[in-house]
């Protein structure tokens, strides 16, 4: 139904300029007789910053936890650095180099900050039952490597260190959200995704967080892939736009051509939105 | 995102570290053990008292092996009492006469003295029974995992539970079932008797000197603790937390279910073997009875007393509610009823008694009697929901 649809957009989907990090292809995602994604064609370029928009229930978190394995896509093909990663386990794909965050912050609340961070390097670390129980020196130096390394990470998110031995749950609302970037971080991945990281955050929490992506980016070479709400967030920070609406790709492009795209005005801003712009 | 203005000087409570360090925990643990290893010199080798210290030290570690899959990986198992009956039948099949027509009824003997070497039915020396219950329930622990690895909380606990029901069944009817010249258990009767631990340059334990079975019960205790700690502050330890913390996060975040799962459930089982085999050569018998359900509650109750997840509560948790079971029940409470004009034998309502402490527990202190140090902290500090947290952030 939209394969015309994805054809004509394909055309102009970064996914003709070749160098990809992460490539899916014709995703659809079946729930009963709900089609949560329908015929998703999109491709996220190395060391860009890339957002999918839409209305709620438009099937942005659901195209995410097909991205992350924690949903089997019902048709199509997911590719991660040139390795198909189709309804691959989510630790497997985590160990790949995707990370994520969530929408409603899904912190190990009995942990403390550093120790979330710590489980965020789980995929990187060695130790096994037996190594861990005998404390041989290989352990016993990646274990304070990995905590090292945690430590710096929350201090790159701009956690105080004062805070780091707190428990999850006990921080602030604004340090979660950070602790839950750092816990991603962690584990030093190619392709970062954050489902609406500026949630809940105030207009000055929001821009540090927009100049912090902008930073993953130049300083540290990631992709990153944001589904956001907040428009002054998503047309600022975005190379390209994914816009979604009832599971389905209805436009694409940079932030200017997407603001300026009549069935994007009207499916995700409303009609009397509309008007307003055009009056 | 980045660090601003001064460092706030956190409130007291929140600097406390989570945990005790390794150095506290060791001077702790050399503390108490030395206690625990001296005491026997003051006390009748083969007396009540002497009895209950060595019951004791199994059930902690029974406790402490059932607390990394239940209070670690939060796996609620409500059938530990399988892995109790796999070490015990791990002694009745290789450390008793039950195999009469082993080796053309000689016997088989490996490493073992006197009187065992001339007995028909298969010995070994017990160090190697250990080592094979310790394999045969991590096995079984791996095997119960296994269907419900899909599965999470109350359906775990439904799982489980039918496991152990289905070893008790197996224990009970097993008489019925031929094989290799003999049946697959002894049913009700039991096996008995049982070899006694015989232990190389050491002389073979006695029954009336309770002592070495004491001491012997101490090393494992010893085992267990080390191998909770090391593990607990572990990469596999937090994967554990965060596992009961949050499943489709910890797996988004590299930790793989199915092997961390198993791990859980395996090493705890193997703990559960160790002691069942423990307590089966102790015992002098293995016998189906011992296997009920309420066994694992009975383990259950203890970890939840003392505080689930904490190693040092749960070792409180088995001490108290073991002496309550085979010393204040049977020798100081039994004498009440009568002395109010009732007559009744109070060790029948031992359950009751158990869930009367876990309903007092829960009302007036939930984390347990030593609860662990994250625990306690959340429910003491607890901001607690995400709503609070959030309306915290609300202009």
């Amino acid at each position: 139904m939209s394969g015309a649809v994805s054809a004509s957009q394909a055309d102009r989907s970064p996914a003709a300029a070749g160098d990809n990090i992460l490539e899916a292809k014709n995703v659809s995602k079946i729930f009963g007789g709900l089609t949560a994604v329908s015929d998703v064609t999109f491709a996220i370029p190395r060391r860009s910053i890339v957002s999918i928009i839409g209305p709620n229930g438009a099937g942005k978190t659901t195209f995410f936890n097909i991205l992350t394995g924690l949903y089997k896509p019902s048709l199509g093909r997911v590719s991660f650095d040139g390795r198909d990663i189709t309804g691959g386990r989510p630790d497997k794909i985590m160990a790949l180099g995707v990370a994520r965050t969530f929408q409603n912050i899904r912190l190990f609340g009995t942990m403390s900050a550093i120790e979330n961070v710590m489980v965020g390097q789980h995929s990187r670390m060695k130790a096994g039952l037996f190594g861990s129980i005998l404390g041989t020196p290989g352990v016993r130096n990646e274990e304070k490597r990995v905590r090292e390394h945690a430590a710096e990470t929350l201090e790159y998110v701009g956690l105080r260190p004062n805070t780091h031995d707190q428990l999850a749950i006990n921080l602030s609302y604004g340090d979660q959200r950070r602790v839950e970037i750092a816990r991603a971080l962690a584990s030093d991945p190619k392709l970062l995704l954050l489902d609406e990281p500026t949630a809940g955050m105030n207009p000055a929490e929001s821009d540090q967080l927009t100049d912090f992506m902008r930073r993953l980016r130049d300083e540290r070479g990631l992709s990153i892939l944001l589904i956001e709400h907040d428009m002054k967030v998503i047309m600022g920070v975005s190379e390209h736009i994914t816009v979604l609406d009832h599971g389905e790709n209805i436009a694409e492009g940079g932030p200017d051509e997407v603001r300026s795209n009549p069935k994007v005005i009207e499916a995700y801003l409303g009609k009397q939105a509309s008007q307003e712009m055009n009056g | 995102m980045s660090a601003q203005g001064q460092p706030v000087v956190a409130p007291e409570k929140s600097r406390r570290s989570l945990e005790l360090t390794t150095r506290q925990n060791a001077i702790i643990a050399a503390v108490v053990l030395t206690v625990a290893a001296l005491a026997p010199l003051a006390l009748d080798p083969g007396g009540d008292v002497m009895n209950n210290m060595v019951l004791a030290a199994a059930y902690v570690v029974m406790a402490l092996g059932l607390n990394i899959i239940v209070g670690f990986a939060g796996l609620l198992d409500l059938g530990y009492v399988a892995f109790f009956a796999i070490g015990a039948y791990t002694v009745g099949y290789f450390g008793s006469g039950y195999w009469s027509n082993a080796g053309g009824g000689e016997g088989v003997h490996v490493l073992v003295g006197e009187p065992a070497s001339n007995l028909p039915g298969i010995h070994f020396n017990f160090l190697l029974i250990l080592v094979l219950a310790v394999l045969a329930t991590t096995i079984a622990g791996m095997l119960i995992g296994l269907p419900t690895l899909r599965l999470r909380g109350d359906y775990i606990a439904i799982v489980t539970l039918a496991f152990g029901e289905i070893i008790h069944k197996l224990t009970i009817n097993g008489d019925e079932v031929n094989m290799l010249g003999g049946q697959l258990t002894a049913g009700r009767q039991g096996v008995t008797p049982v070899d006694k631990i015989d232990l190389p340059l050491l002389e073979r334990f006695q029954s009336l000197d309770l002592r070495p079975w004491y001491w012997f019960a101490l090393c494992l205790v010893v085992l267990v603790l080390f191998v909770n700690f090391r593990l607990r502050d572990s990469r596999l330890g937090r994967a554990w937390i965060a596992l009961r913390e949050d499943e489709v996060a910890a797996s988004s975040m590299g930790v793989p279910l199915v092997k961390t799962k198993l791990l859980a459930y395996g090493t705890g089982a193997a703990f559960g073997g160790m002691s069942g085999a423990f307590l089966a050569s102790y015992l002098n018998t293995v016998n189906a009875d011992q296997f009920a359900f309420s066994f694992s509650i009975f383990i259950l109750a203890m970890i939840i007393l003392g505080g689930l997840g904490s190693i040092w509560g749960v070792v409180l948790g088995a001490i108290v509610l073991s002496l309550i079971n085979y010393h204040f029940i049977p020798n100081v409470f039994n004498t009440w009823p009568s002395k109010i004009g009732l007559e009744f034998d109070l060790t029948e309502l031992s359950f009751g008694i158990f869930g009367f402490l876990l309903v007092i527990m829960m009302v007036l202190r939930p984390e347990g009697l030593l609860p662990e140090r994250r625990r306690q902290m959340e429910l003491e500090e607890g901001v607690g929901t995400d709503e609070a947290v959030y309306e915290s952030r609300m202009p």
